[in-house]
């Protein structure tokens, strides 16, 4: 998969918990993706299956009492040294440089994501004084400049604003200058879109394609939304309750789905040759209670195709069905 | 945001106006009047007052005149400047109240200034280290604070003070300087007995506003805004006191003129106990006494004053929170 490149991020066996009273939330449970330069990710699956918690445990933002308790994380950094992301301190000076800089964030919600009482612009120029060392004037230009390529209007009066004081989509756009005003080289999208409606979205995505390619910079889009994944992404990562149960190039995922997992998912969109009010089959069953996950296949309470006494015992591993794809399923014998 | 100004402003007239009108019927409420209780003092003391005597007291005080009449005469003498007579005292309510409500005031602003010192710093570690071990002993520190009466650790500072220390605590001004008139050293005198007096008086708030920093700060804790700071790279520290402590810190702001009245009408035992000149003691006594202009002028300048120390805070509120100075909602 990419053999000619070397990805600028590579996720091996993660696994983030959270220590609760109540118990123990596996949040992300063994997930293992690579993030190419220059390429989108794009990470599916339900809500609570561990996207944003992913993120976060990259970035080493995770909340208490979450904690990375296994795993790897190693980013390609731009001087072209390798740096096991997991090993650093989440308040240490490395970490703290490569925020922003190598990797940045832009979340679901752009109203919270904003302080409410500081000016959008004296959030962009706090990061960008920080991380380049630069003057307060130098930073505000940079800051303006920032703004006009995210395509909002009058950039040099906006800047003085207030998060609520602007659209939906504009303060999306804005939360995205805020990422990119460091000139990252991975820019996390978690659920960019979720909060806007259809057109803002639309044009959500283009700026993030258009920004992609002016800068080459990798995308690591999480979503819940496969149609926003087939519009954007190159190569897919599916995710089952803290684990990527699928993954492989976006046209391998959509034309020849493995996992009963993804095959539910794609069954689940509404697409242009369905006949009309016909209901849309959804995923029979629910996500389980997180502190009591099913032993064996994480997905074999939900799964049509599940073989009794081996998909309710046995954990799969990864199988590569394909050059470039793989799937966690026992129904394909290594 | 001129409307929201004036808006507040309208509000904090017709305040004033309700406060003069029950302070008045609050003053009003006791059954007899001051009269009566000059007869039944005078008759403990076995020297009888006639029917008629009595009677020509009432019309001397204008007490024999309907409820409202009483009313509007006390607020056209206030207009004037003139608060009436202390019946009891015998001399005029302002110069019986003399600089007791600047020095309430200054004990408050104290007693405020100490509660939040302490409050804030213990409440943001509280929030940000939460089911820590410090967490604990902070919330239970609090909660001997909240637990402990006023009055009783008034009385433990002054023993202790006395015993080991050999100094006598009570009060604002040293003996000699009490009855003094005002200068450089009774300022410094009394700039050196403010550090306990504040202390006492503000402990008891402290337990309180320590539990509604940490949570205030806990909610902000969990807002993305946060996270996303972080995700800038900024230090640990810069994230949390530039932006969920600056947000936790505007409700402090928005009750900062409530805590006036608290303190002081919380106080008065305290007061009373290390004999502090302010007008709490005073107030319990004229209440006693059926004092009615007395009390009536305390009531009405604390609630005043309230209602400035409101309009203070609305402001300030303003001018920190910027959603409601652009009139977000
Ligand atoms: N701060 C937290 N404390 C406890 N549990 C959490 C926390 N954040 C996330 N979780 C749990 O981790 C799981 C994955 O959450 P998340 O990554 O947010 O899912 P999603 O895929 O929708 O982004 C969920 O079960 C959620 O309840
Ligand atoms: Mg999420």
């Amino acid at each position: 998969m990419h053999s000619e490149h070397k990805p600028l991020l590579s996720v091996r066996n993660l696994k983030t918990y959270f220590f609760q009273d109540e118990g123990t939330v596996k949040a992300v449970d063994g997930a293992t993706f690579d993030v190419y330069p220059g390429k989108t990710l794009g990470v599916v699956g339900e809500s609570g299956c561990g996207k944003s918690v992913t993120a976060q445990s990259i970035l080493r933002i995770v909340d208490q009492p979450g904690r990375i308790v296994e795993g790897e994380i190693v980013l390609c950094c731009a001087k072209g040294t390798d740096v096991e992301l997991t090993k650093l301190h989440p308040n240490s000076k490395e970490i703290r440089a490569i925020r922003g800089t190598e990797i940045g964030l832009v979340f679901q919600e752009p109203m919270t994501s904003f302080s409410p009482v500081h000016t959008v612009g004296n959030q962009i120029i706090e990061a960008i004084r920080l991380h380049c060392g630069i003057s307060e004037r130098e930073a505000r230009a940079k800051a303006i400049e920032t703004l006009r390529q995210v395509g909002i209007p009058k950039p040099e009066r906006r800047i003085d604003e207030y998060a609520f004081e602007l659209s939906g989509g504009l303060r999306q756009r804005a939360m995205i200058a805020v990422a990119l005003s460091c000139d990252p080289r991975l820019l996390i999208a978690d659920e960019p879109t979720t909060a806007l409606d259809v057109t803002t979205q639309a044009q959500i995505l283009d700026l993030l394609r258009r920004m992609q390619e002016q800068r080459g910079m990798a995308i690591m889009l999480i979503t819940h939304n496969l149609g926003v994944i087939a519009e954007m992404a190159d190569d897919v990562v599916v995710m089952y309750l803290g684990r990527v149960v699928e993954q492989g190039p976006v046209d391998a995922i959509f034309h020849s789905p493995k996992h009963p997992y993804t095959k539910a998912l794609l069954r689940s969109i509404p697409s242009i040759e369905s006949t009309p009010r016909v209901e849309l089959p959804t995923i029979s069953g629910s996500i389980p209670h997180p502190y009591n996950r099913p032993s064996g296949c994480p997905f074999f309470p939900r799964c049509p195709e599940c073989i009794p006494g081996t998909c309710d015992t046995a954990e799969p591993t990864p199988i590569a069905v394909s050059e470039e794809q793989s799937v966690s399923c026992f129904l394909y014998p290594s | 945001m001129i409307a929201y100004i004036v808006r507040r402003l309208i509000l904090a007239l017709l305040t004033t106006w309700a406060i003069t009108v029950l302070s008045f019927i609050i003053i009003q409420l006791p059954p007899g009047d001051y009269v009566t209780s000059y007869i039944a003092s005078m008759s403990a003391s076995g020297v009888g007052v006639t029917e008629a005597e009595a009677q020509a007291l009432r019309i001397q005080y204008g007490l024999d005149q309907p409820i409202y009449i009483q009313y509007l005469k006390w607020m056209g003498l206030i207009a004037q400047g003139n608060f009436g007579m202390a019946i009891e005292w015998g001399r005029p309510v302002l110069d019986v109240i003399g600089d007791r409500l600047t020095l309430t005031v200054v004990i408050s602003v104290a007693a405020i200034v100490f509660t939040w010192a302490l409050a804030l710093p213990i409440g943001i570690y509280s929030a940000v280290k939460r089911y820590s071990i410090g967490d604990y002993i902070a919330t239970f520190i609090g909660f001997i604070g909240l637990a402990i009466p006023g009055f009783m650790l008034a009385l433990i500072v002054m023993y202790v003070g006395f015993k080991y220390f050999n100094a006598n605590v009570g009060g604002l001004f040293s003996a000699e300087m009490a009855d003094a008139p005002w200068s450089w050293a009774k300022f410094v005198d009394m700039l050196k007995h403010l550090p306990i007096v504040a202390i006492v008086l503000g402990i008891g708030g402290t337990a309180q506003m320590i539990r509604i920093m940490r949570s205030n700060l806990l909610d902000e804790l969990r807002k993305p805004y946060v996270m996303t700071a972080r995700a800038r790279g900024l230090p640990e520290t810069r994230v949390i006191l530039k932006y969920p402590v600056r947000v936790a810190l505007n409700p402090f702001i928005s009750t900062l003129g409530y805590l006036f009245p608290y303190v002081v009408s919380g106080s008065i035992i305290v007061s009373m106990v290390l004999s502090l000149p302010t007008v709490g003691p005073l107030l319990l006594k004229a209440l006693i006494a059926q004092d009615l202009f007395l009390a009536g002028t305390i009531v009405l300048m604390l609630g005043v004053m309230t209602v400035i120390g409101t309009f203070i805070s609305d402001l300030l509120l303003m001018w920190v929170d910027p959603r409601i100075r652009l009139g977000k909602q």
